[in-house]
């Protein structure tokens, strides 16, 4: 016992920080929500979708998941293990702090809305992925890869609600969507800097492109299948980058 | 200097981890460790990324049987999954969740599970340790959630103390209650029947149970496959749909061609486990055989193999009762290690 002791204070000294040691680089991934133009509000704002729906949101969340950064020499820096559940009720979890980032010189990101299948079929997992959150079908077993809820005048819900609960990550109505977006402009990442990419999702996206969603005739999907696949369809074009920032310390 | 002293200690540590390695599931003596009974398949779950071992298992048991886990403290995973009935509810067709709630379905038996490649009659749970939070959150059932359970947990020292020995501290978390729920239901391997001592070579049939087998193999084993007695397939058996009209495994694929279909139940403690099929409507194994023999309900997605039932003669019909009673494992369900208390 007395030896392990020894052992992990010998070692831990090593890794001391030093002075005039540069600080690792720094990679951020800032997510913003919006419905069109407009920065999305909770529960109170309404909204126009392209059928002409008028709604509001009261839930968005998304999973992010598989990252991939690719710089301009063409190698990649592939964010292992990294799950992200993005709350629009929570600020912290609007922004992913890229751990371990290499230097370079970033020009693209990919990234996947939801979690990989191997996650959905490998039991209890930890993290964003805990069951306690609520994303994880009990019935079917599954993530939700993306929620959005809301009212709507439209809904044919005594309630007036409508509920897109998008998960399936198998066969023909596998929702899980790769996003690829070019950075319009480099991200230069390197020590004594952090660098943040603001990445815009737009909730009217849900409703349109390829197939403009009714409220009143599509209040809800939460089994999975085609209503799910046609609503991943749709989202699979919301997100765009809007800036990429990098400041000197 | 300092990096030589690393080296040193680290060598050290890591004989000394090397000579008092006793890894669980190797270790036959050990009645805590996942053991493969002789001649049995592959297993689907071997505990990867949750070590087995006996803290982890009483952790799980006690978990098992406490009513907290249910929204009003009346019902608990063991008021439906009973040691005595193979751990599945003797004399109920359907269970009771709180309050009374009626489900739909028969609660199923809980043994050799870590060879189950999917869990519920309709095969929508692809992971033992998933598997209770459907029960857990059902409103018809449990109706609890974890952020309550969790709550409830913490208020317990005894708990505290469990999680802490199992996992290094003592937070109580899903994933945790989680694994050691499945460490729990793992370990519950009915291998001990009569007819696994047979196979052994430990003990002979007699000559009605020899004729059952063989009518067995000719009549039922390609759906409730040796030594498991169940290929764990999705079928429609053919049973008519009742009122209630449960879709089966097309509520989970949502697919026409999966209507009717149920998993296929193991043969195995029928003994402990009336009523039979999804919805417990047969009482009786004579039932069951009646059923196979003029019941078959004719459907688009009734299994090819039996469009023509299953026609015995009342030989073999009573040779294989005798047999079936020889998967009857009594060991299993006075195992004291399963036990409440």
């Amino acid at each position: 016992m007395l030896l392990l002791l020894i052992f992990a204070y010998g070692c831990k000294r090593k890794d001391d920080p030093k002075p005039n040691v540069p600080t690792a680089p720094s990679l951020k991934l800032s997510f913003k929500n919006f419905v069109g133009n407009d920065t999305l509000s909770l529960n109170n704002e309404w909204y126009q979708n392209a059928n002409g729906d008028s709604f509001s949101v009261t839930m968005y969340k998304y999973y992010i998941s598989n990252i991939v950064l690719t710089k301009d020499d063409g190698s990649q820096f592939i964010d292992t293990n990294g799950y992200y559940l993005i709350n629009s009720t929570d600020a912290a979890s609007k922004v992913i702090d890229i751990k371990n980032i290499t230097a370079g010189n970033y020009t693209k990101i990919q990234f996947l809305v939801g979690v990989d299948s191997l996650r959905n079929v490998s039991g209890a997992q930890t993290g964003a992925l805990d069951p306690f959150f609520g994303m994880f079908w009990d019935w079917n077993s599954g993530y939700i890869m993306a929620k959005l809820e809301g009212n709507s005048p439209q809904s044919p819900n005594l309630s007036k609600q409508f509920v897109y609960h998008v998960g399936g990550f198998t066969g023909e109505n596998n929702v899980l969507k790769t996003i690829q977006l070019t950075l319009p402009q480099k991200a230069t990442v390197v020590s004594n800097s952090s660098s943040i990419i603001e990445i815009k999702s737009d909730v009217l996206e849900w409703f349109k492109t390829p197939t403009t969603i009714s409220i009143n005739s599509f209040p809800g999907a939460m089994n999975g299948g085609k209503p799910a696949k046609t609503i991943s369809d749709n989202y699979a074009d919301m997100f765009t980058i809007t800036s990429v920032i990098t400041s000197m310390e | 200097m300092k990096g030589a002293i690393c080296w040193g200690v680290s060598i050290c540590f890591v004989l000394s981890i090397e000579s008092c390695k006793t890894d669980p599931n190797l270790n036959p003596e050990d009645p805590y460790s996942f053991q493969i009974p002789n001649g049995w398949p592959k297993a689907r779950y071997n505990f990867e990324n949750n070590p087995v071992s006996q803290v982890g298992f009483e952790l799980g048991k006690k978990l098992f049987f406490d009513k907290r886990l249910s929204r009003d403290n009346t019902i608990s995973c063991g008021s439906c999954h009973q040691p005595f009935s193979a751990f599945a509810q003797i004399g109920h067709d359907i269970s009771h969740g709180v309050e009374d709630r009626l489900g739909t379905r028969n609660s199923p038996p809980l043994f050799n599970l870590n060879w189950h490649p999917s869990f519920f009659w309709d095969g929508g749970v692809n992971h033992l340790e998933v598997q209770p939070i459907n029960p857990i959150q059902n409103p018809l059932e449990m109706d609890e959630n974890f952020t309550n359970i969790i709550a409830k947990l913490n208020l317990d020292t005894d708990y505290k103390s469990r999680f802490s020995t199992v996992y290094g501290n003592d937070s109580i978390t899903t994933p945790r209650i989680l694994k050691a729920l499945a460490q729990f239901m793992g370990l519950l391997i009915s291998h001990q029947s009569k007819y696994d001592k047979y196979k052994q070579g430990d003990a002979s049939f007699t000559a009605s149970e020899i004729s059952g087998y063989t009518v067995f193999q000719n009549n039922c084993a390609s759906c409730h496959k040796e030594p498991l007695f169940s290929d764990f397939s999705l079928r429609n058996n053919g049973l008519k749909p009742s009122a209630v009209n449960d879709s089966g495994r097309a509520h989970i694929t949502l697919n026409p061609a999966d209507l009717y279909k149920f998993k296929v139940p193991s043969l195995r403690n029928l003994k402990y486990t009336t009523p039979y099929m999804h919805d417990g409507r047969f009482s009786s194994l004579e039932q069951v055989l009646d059923h196979y023999a003029t019941g078959i309900h004719s459907s688009a997605t009734l299994d090819p193999l039996l469009m023509n039932g299953i026609q015995l003669s009342s030989q073999q019909r009573s040779d294989l009762l005798v047999f079936l009673q020889t998967l009857d494992d009594e060991a299993f369900i006075k195992d004291k290690r399963f036990q409440e208390k």
